[in-house]
């Protein structure tokens, strides 16, 4: 009896320090993270940091990354690592623009997400039938997929009608929906208050010529979420990413699982390759630019959770489009990333990470030092934002992510390791 | 007795080496690079039928190009540079590290190397001598943040050195702009002058030139054998990268190696940019060359971290992906040496695990057969006991 108390008791006594943050507090995290960002805004004039266009871009450009991340995270939460996401975001570019440039957007995003899926399960057989070392396989993915589709286009774009020998034909739009009020959101927007405009430009940009592939991608996110933690397929796919032996000797076919996530991871990255060339509508050589590396820095950003996924997501494509829109306006962003940095040395602080928190203050006040100094953050950097957040939150609150346990682990049936 | 002894030995030396490299075991070793190298030749075979190419002339067009003394020079060029990034690449491996920052360690160092040897004038040999020290300290340098995080933090290396990388592009083309000066619509950092360029070596039948660097490549692969396959030091790497809990019980600090295998792969890493920039552009302009640290990851797998292995690799990958530039004038797209390449790097690890398995398969029956042969009355009674 005492036993089973014990156990019980156990994870309830660490409830408050790792678990995980209510909605409520989520809602008060969201709510002081915008009132700094409209103090930041007012404070310094930088009206581009909430204005509705910058919001709107931000959100297209989150759309591929999110989706890169979603790949990752259906495949590692089936204990595959997937380096091949940026390979399998190519191939949806080039599916896309091979099948969308006369057949429409809709059915070209089809053809670049089944394309994603075969770059998928590539990796699938490699790494799940053949037992390869996942990070090899996704390298060789990596390869053979920007090889390919330049080789593709060679062949067939450039003998077509507006094609090239390192880009597709044009492809059609995919249709977008504008809310009825954002007129009048767009009219507040330009008062310049402190909150309510940030908020109507916030606002504004998500209603005002909303694309309906981001619509799409919301729902994939959404569904993937519920799919992934909702149901009973859920849990035996996730089961294979924590203990794969345990949840074979329950009878969950492992080797299934790994496959549907991993052909699924595939997926997901082409639908972000589909949905990249649908915003820029064609095929381009090097057109990913290596999202689909961001998009696995969303999933770690995010802690291999769908929904701190797509805020990473969001948070990486705001700084993207933010930098294309106006350079100027990055500059304010130093002074976020300080207010962060003091906010996480506090909570190291109180956990005891002395040596963080200082590292983090130092890493502040640098930043602070840069904002003074300077008038803006040279452009060559700007772009590496997403990246430099993301070895911040490893080095400085990497005791808060969790990885799936058998993450990247060769699985095969009957051997234990 | 003299006699006797001498006639032994010359026995025993076949025997030795059959004793140490039994006839299957080569060939199975053999088995898959050659398995993965035809495997890639019948792929893309495939893939050019579809085009509507015929495969067998563009075999025998790549072989041509590579024939000829010009794309020679220029293949063994490319060959060095592959060989320092797989070296680098595979310094890593030993120890179980993915260091798949070469290619931001490179580019920095080659970077920094440059400038330095711009702004340095004269000092006979230690012009070049100072240029490599910088290139092989910021290469470590970058490559010591990703093991900093790793030994402090647990950060996985292969996500920091994915960031790394990205980060280099970015700081790479920021410092360039700064540090550089403007030549046409290109940038580009104060060229070196003599003193700090390495001569070429001569090639009969062309103008191009080997770079020096050759013998430096030489150098590391040498080095690179003697202190993994040689040394203490070496052999508590590798015993770090097979079994971590058992380097830990012999006493093996762990931490401080990865520190230590991480600075080494990223200082060789820092290599890779230099016998380029020292022989041939004596600059660091945005056209220098990118994506040779992914190229050093695959020759390092195929070569199975070996030294001879990894030079044939690099060998072989640099044929590909030189002799493919004379398939445009045939109206072939040269992409389809990326594709043998990526399919070469896969086929080949798929190969090497099938052959992994084989080879417990016939360990198991070998045992099985010998247990047969002894007498069972002892297994009996073990049994029984």
């Amino acid at each position: 009896m005492s036993t089973a108390t014990a156990v019980t008791a156990r994870p309830d006594a660490k409830r408050p320090r790792g678990a995980r943050l209510s909605p409520a507090v989520l809602i008060l995290f969201a709510l002081g993270a915008f009132l700094v960002l409209s103090a930041v805004r007012a404070v310094t004039g930088g009206n581009d940091l909430t204005s509705s266009g910058t919001v709107a871009a931000g959100l297209s450009a989150a759309v591929p990354i999110g989706l890169a991340g979603l790949g990752g995270l259906w495949s590692e939460r089936a204990g595959v690592v997937n380096i091949g996401l940026e390979g399998m975001m190519i191939l949806g570019t080039w599916g896309c623009a091979y099948v969308g440039w006369d057949h429409g957007a809709w059915a070209g995003l089809v053809f670049g997400t089944l394309l994603g899926a075969a770059g998928g399960l590539v990796h699938a057989v490699a790494t799940v039938s053949f037992g390869v070392d996942h990070i090899i396989s996704g390298v060789a993915v990596n390869i053979i997929a920007p090889g390919l589709t330049l080789y593709l286009t060679k062949v067939t774009f450039a003998h077509y009608p507006g094609g090239g020998q390192k880009q597709s034909p044009p492809i059609g739009d995919a249709g977008s929906v504008t809310l009825p009020f954002s007129g009048w959101l767009r009219g507040i927007e330009n008062h310049h208050w402190f909150a309510v405009s940030d908020l109507a430009g916030l606002l504004g940009g998500l209603v005002t010529r909303l694309s309906l592939v981001t619509v799409l991608a919301a729902v994939v996110v959404a569904a993937s979420a519920w799919l992934l933690w909702r149901t009973a397929f859920g849990l035996r796919l996730r089961s294979c990413g924590e203990a794969p032996h345990a949840a074979e000797s329950l009878g969950v076919n492992v080797y299934k699982y790994k496959y549907i996530a991993v052909v699924t991871s595939g997926a997901m990255a082409g639908l972000g390759g589909a949905a990249l060339a649908i915003s820029a509508h064609q095929f381009r050589d090097g057109q990913t630019g290596g999202r689909g590396f961001i998009g696995l820095a969303a999933l770690i950003f995010g802690n291999w959770r769908p929904g701190s996924l797509a805020a990473g997501a969001g948070l990486f494509g705001y700084t993207d489009a933010i930098q294309l829109r106006s350079s100027s306006a990055v500059h304010p962003l130093l002074l976020l990333m300080a207010i962060a940095l003091v906010l996480v040395a506090i909570w190291q602080w109180r956990t005891g990470q002395r040596a963080i928190a200082a590292v983090a203050v130092v890493i502040a006040v640098l930043a602070v030092l840069w904002y003074s100094e300077t008038d803006r953050v040279p452009d060559e950097l700007v772009g590496t934002t997403p990246y430099v957040v993301t070895i911040l939150v490893l080095a400085l609150a990497s005791q808060r992510l969790r990885m799936p346990k058998a993450d990247g682990r060769v699985y095969r049936r009957g051997e234990e390791t | 007795m003299s006699a006797a002894s001498g006639t032994a030995g010359s026995v025993s030396l076949l025997g030795r080496l059959r004793q140490r490299y039994p006839l299957r075991s080569v060939l199975l070793g053999l088995a898959a690079p050659v398995g993965a190298v035809l495997f890639a030749l019948l792929a893309s075979s495939v893939i050019l039928s579809l085009g509507g190419h015929n495969p067998s002339t563009v075999f025998h067009t790549m072989l041509k190009q590579a024939g000829r003394p010009t794309s020679f020079v220029d293949m063994v060029n490319q060959s060095m540079v592959y060989y320092l990034s797989a070296v680098a690449v595979s310094i890593g491996f030993r120890m179980n590290l993915f260091n798949i920052g070469v290619e931001g360690q490179y580019s920095l160092a080659a970077l920094g190397a440059a400038y330095v040897g711009g702004q340095l004038t004269g000092g006979g040999p230690f012009h070049v001598v100072a240029e490599v020290l910088v290139a092989v300290l910021v290469g470590a340098a970058w490559a010591g943040i990703a093991g900093v995080l790793k030994v402090t933090r647990g950060v996985s290396e292969v996500i920091s050195t994915i960031m790394l990388n990205a980060i280099a592009v970015g700081l790479g083309s920021y410092l360039l702009h700064k540090l550089g000066q403007s030549s046409g619509n290109n940038i580009q950092t104060k060229p070196i002058g003599a003193s700090g360029q390495v001569a070429g070596l001569s090639y009969s039948g062309t103008q191009a030139k080997i770079f020096g660097f050759l013998f430096v490549a030489i150098a590391v692969g040498v080095a690179y054998w003697f202190i993994a396959g040689r040394t203490r030091f070496g052999f508590r790497i590798k015993a770090t990268g097979l079994n971590e809990q058992a380097a830990v019980a012999s006493g093996i600090n762990v931490k401080r190696m990865t520190l230590v295998a991480m600075l080494m792969s990223g200082g060789v890493a820092g290599l890779v940019g230099l016998p380029e920039l020292l022989g041939q552009t004596h600059t660091f302009s945005q056209t220098a060359q990118s994506g040779l640290g992914f190229a050093g990851i695959a020759i390092a797998l195929l070569g199975r971290n070996s030294p001879v292995g990894m030079a044939l690799a690099a060998v072989l990958w640099s044929f590909l992906g030189k002799s493919a530039n004379q398939l445009d004038f045939i109206g072939v797209p040269r992409e389809i040496a990326a594709i043998m390449q990526g399919v070469i790097l896969l086929s080949v690890v798929i190969a090497y695990e099938l052959v992994r398995r084989y080879r417990l398969v016939l360990q198991q029956k070998d045992v099985a057969a010998q247990l047969a042969a002894t007498p069972a009355a002892p297994a009996g009674q073990a049994v029984t006991a």
